[in-house]
């Protein structure tokens, strides 16, 4: 008689998981550690770098785990966009990254400044070397805010020049030049890269959220907001793009088509876009700076890099979209933001990726083969305005993979998906990169 | 595997909550053993007692969802959908039940020392005992 229900509730805390994003992951804890020798550098310390050095200490006994990177302060990058909407404050998204570091992890505080995949090791900015059996690359991207002319991160916050992804402080200052606009009004400018990028939802977020200060201080009549999408489409997956598209007629926001920012005039608050027909000036009184993201110099100068295909050109590493093992380096597993694959540039990928890659890692230690595979897994909670949020979910094919199906509806708007992205995710994510969630 | 999901929720939770997670943990268990400790004690429900920690339980599910809005920056017109109302139902009933079990269990423990055995009165005496006069037990 107690079956059923012991079952059901199980995959009811199955189901509160997952929409936490906390889906299927490969095993990991509770099987006994493997003894090995194996040398394992992992080059970056952000949220795939930490999550995969936690995880490998628990899986491997008497490993030498080697984690390289100078930043000390971690950023909890998802939050950002609470702050630039002034509901938290910049401390909200910084931590101490030796905080996070599981023991027996080494940290090297400096950048690496060469790989070398045929050498099997890799060089720091002081010019130490690091030899490794195995190569786990976690560098994230890099904002590549010197491609737009004229842009000078200096300014953000001044003269309405905003920018959410620069930082914790620059994110905080965003929110005072928002804040500022939306008490007087006149034209927002949104808009976001034409590579790829982390969080393509954050952009189209933040315009909702202006939207939504300016309803509630009264001035939404006296404002235009304009987003600039850098093609045909407001979003990568269809079914998704096709939504926004009508929650932004429905909230009065504009979209202009294949406008890709080339340059700006902080001073005279003017913005020039790229368009089929030429170049665009637009006059804004409030802009949303989103620069080009492209692979870290270490990975893109590196044989690590795409050779050809559309991950090339910004030197995305290339791997096997399924099991983030390099596609000519098999010790080498690039996760995260870095790594060539169509979609995944968000935290929630990275809780998939990381165990599969983990995985695959140490079933070559032990000489099998892992079953493991990401399937491409992306999460976005795509808020619609302070107290609402879409829960959007999916993977390569462009399919919706909800975690709640029937429960949460991935395109409604809904007030159990903003509570996940203001309570839930941030714990979830704290979680992830002590290898426990 | 099959424990293995809940630990990643236990995870979530203590980095949701902190240290607040124990104390958090220590009611969950406390409360109800409390409860059939005082039940016990009483050989029954108090009638009197019951009514004042329900109302009490009322006002712990109105904190309990004022609270989740406030530290969510969000209210009452967010609520978007079916799910968004009984999320709303479910935080109300959890501060409500914990409240009340909470307060009655409180109560009861602070009576039971120079309450003996409380006399059995039938239910309709339970409005008196409501307002104050005298407590009742239903047996
Ligand atoms: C505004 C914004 C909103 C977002 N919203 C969400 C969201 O709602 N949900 C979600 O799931 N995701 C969101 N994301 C995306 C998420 O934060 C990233 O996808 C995630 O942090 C990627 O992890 P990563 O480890 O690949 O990169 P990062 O976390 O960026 O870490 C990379 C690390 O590598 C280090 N590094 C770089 N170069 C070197 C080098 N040469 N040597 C050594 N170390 C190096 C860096 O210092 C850094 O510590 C958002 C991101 C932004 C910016």
């Amino acid at each position: 008689m107690f079956q059923p229900r012991a079952a059901l509730s199980r995959r009811r805390l199955l189901a509160a998981a997952a929409a936490l994003g906390l889906a299927p992951a490969p095993p990991a804890l509770g099987e006994a550690p493997l003894r090995t020798r194996a040398r394992i550098v992992i080059i970056g310390a952000g949220a795939a770098g930490l999550a995969a050095a936690s995880r490998l200490a628990q899986r491997l006994d008497g490993a030498e785990i080697t984690l390289i990177d100078r930043r000390r302060e971690h950023l909890y990058q998802p939050g950002l966009t609470l702050v630039a909407a002034g509901l938290k404050d910049a401390g909200y998204v910084t931590s101490a990254t030796r905080d996070h570091v599981a023991s027996r992890v080494m940290l090297i505080e400096q950048a690496a400044a060469e790989i070398d995949p045929v050498g099997r090791s890799v060089t720091t900015e002081a010019g130490g070397r690091v030899s490794y059996d195995y190569l786990v690359v976690a560098t994230g991207l890099q904002l590549d805010y010197a491609a737009i002319e004229g842009m000078d991160v200096a300014r953000i916050g001044r003269d309405g020049l905003g920018s959410v992804y620069a930082g914790a402080e620059q994110a905080a200052a965003t929110w005072r030049a928002m804040s500022d606009f939306a008490d007087r009004g006149g034209t927002a400018l949104f808009l976001r890269p034409a590579t790829e990028m982390k969080c393509a939802g954050a952009p189209l977020k933040y315009a909702f959220l202006t939207d939504d200060v300016l309803r509630r201080r009264g001035t939404r009549g006296r404002a235009e907001l304009v987003y600039n999408a850098h093609n045909r489409a407001l979003f990568s997956v269809p079914i998704v793009a096709e939504k926004l598209r009508m929650l932004y007629a429905d909230r009065g926001i504009r979209v202009n088509h294949d406008h890709v920012l080339r340059a700006i005039d902080p001073g005279r608050r003017i913005a020039t876009f790229r368009t089929p027909q030429g170049d665009q000036e637009l006059g804004y009184d409030f802009i949303n700076v989103v620069p080009p993201m492209r692979a870290p110099a270490v990975v893109r100068n590196s044989p690590l890099a795409w050779r050809s295909g559309p991950f090339a050109a910004d030197g995305w590493a290339e791997v096997d979209r399924f099991t983030l093992r390099h596609a000519r380096f098999p010790e080498v597993f690039c996760v995260g933001d870095v790594a060539g694959v169509p979609k995944g540039k968000t935290a929630a990928s990275v809780k998939w990726q990381v165990p599969v890659a983990v995985d695959h890692l140490v079933a070559t230690i032990q000489g099998r083969e892992s079953p493991a595979r990401y399937n491409g897994y992306t999460s976005c909670p795509m808020i619609t305005r302070i107290g609402r949020a879409m829960l959007v979910e999916f993977d390569y094919d462009d399919n919706l993979v909800p975690s709640f199906p029937g429960v949460i509806a991935p395109l409604e708007e809904l007030w159990i998906t903003w509570i996940i992205k203001e309570i839930g995710l941030k714990p979830t994510y704290l979680a992830m990169l002590r290898g426990r969630a | 595997m099959k424990d293995l999901e809940i630990w990643t929720l236990v995870a979530v939770f203590q980095e949701m909550l902190g240290w607040a997670v124990w104390p958090i943990a220590a009611f969950c268990v406390l409360a109800p053993l409390g409860l059939a400790i005082v039940l016990l004690h009483d050989r029954g429900i108090v009638a009197g007692r019951m009514l004042r920690a329900e109302l009490l339980g009322l006002l712990g599910g109105v904190v309990a969802v004022t609270a989740m809005f406030a530290v969510t920056s969000s209210s009452p017109a967010d609520l978007g959908g079916p799910i968004d109302w009984l999320l709303a139902i479910v935080i109300f009933a959890a501060g409500g039940i914990g409240t009340a079990i909470g307060g009655y269990v409180a109560m009861g423990l602070l009576a039971a020392p120079r309450a003996p055995a409380p006399a059995h009165i039938d239910v309709g005496r339970a409005g008196r005992a409501a307002l104050g006069q005298g407590e009742a037990t239903l047996p």
